[in-house]
């Protein structure tokens, strides 16, 4: 692998360290993307509408980067589409029990050095590994 | 001459915005990515641990200068996590997360991303995340638990 490779992903990284600096600096927020979707419900009048206008920033986030920077390709899914579903189903459940996924305890907890989103990047980083590697070299799909 | 309540709107709207550049030009938009590096006995691909180096480096400095403030600039309070003691819920959850993170290669953040990027197949994903989520919340405040 090129090591020159890696310079998109440590400005990107960069990237989201920056947009998680200015909703702390200036909302006093996590930008935990998880967090940031489930607290929608239940609904608050003053507590609602900064979330969907984050979230409709993220989904419109594309466009910008076919403005200033260059054209994205489409993103195929190699999953079928039931493991689709479940997988789908078990990121919804398992951030909202665990308070967090890869933004929430993967960069913003980690950052502040919280105990337990250290624990849980470890945890949720192992699980996936495992069944990755189930998936592709035990059950060889 | 705007709200705090405007000018919050519009620093969620510029960070959501910059959250996803960043994960298009890291290209964390695209789960073939992130099952590369989560394969280790395979061709591993190291670029998330970059990503989110990058991330930890730049908000670790900069939270760090934020924490030395009393207050955010447009909000009376930091809104921070209390809970300090890692319980069952916070095991079992990671745990899930990781599962359906390993079997899709997809979490919140890219899949939303990716919803005019992607395949058609992201709608599915993404209708089962939100199902998720919400039926969670939902079966926990009808059934009384906290």
């Amino acid at each position: 692998m090129d090591i020159s490779s890696l310079i998109p992903a440590l400005g990107g990284g960069i990237l989201i360290g920056l947009a998680a600096i200015g909703l702390m600096l200036f909302n006093g927020r996590i930008a935990g993307i998880s967090g940031i979707v489930g607290g929608i419900f239940p609904f608050k009048s003053n507590d609602t509408g900064w979330r969907v206008i984050f979230l409709v920033g993220l989904v419109l986030s594309p466009f910008l980067y076919r403005i200033f920077i260059g054209q994205i390709t489409e993103i195929n899914f190699d999953t079928s589409l039931p493991l689709l579903a479940l997988g789908g189903v078990l990121v919804g459940v398992g951030t909202q029990l665990g308070s967090g996924c890869t933004s929430g305890h993967g960069v913003c907890g980690i950052s502040r050095l919280s105990i337990r989103s250290i624990t849980a990047t470890l945890i949720f980083m192992a699980t996936a590994a495992l069944t990755v590697f189930l998936i592709r070299h035990v059950l060889g799909a | 001459m705007f709200s705090d309540n405007i000018k919050q709107s519009f620093v969620a709207l510029i960070a959501g915005l910059i959250f996803g550049l960043g994960l298009i030009v890291s290209e964390m938009v695209n789960p073939a990515k992130i099952l590369a590096f989560l394969d280790v006995a395979g061709e591993w691909d190291p670029s998330l641990a970059f990503v989110m180096g990058g991330a930890l480096i730049t908000a670790g400095i900069g939270y760090k200068l934020i924490f030395s403030r009393s207050r955010p600039v447009l909000s009376s309070d930091f809104l921070l996590p209390v809970k300090k003691e890692i319980d069952g819920k916070l095991v079992m959850g990671a745990a899930l997360f990781g599962i359906g993170w390993g079997i899709t290669g997809l979490c919140p953040g890219p899949a939303l991303t990716a919803l005019t990027i992607g395949a058609t197949e992201i709608y599915l994903f993404l209708l089962a995340m939100i199902v998720g989520i919400f039926g969670f919340k939902f079966s926990r405040k009808f059934l009384g638990q906290t």
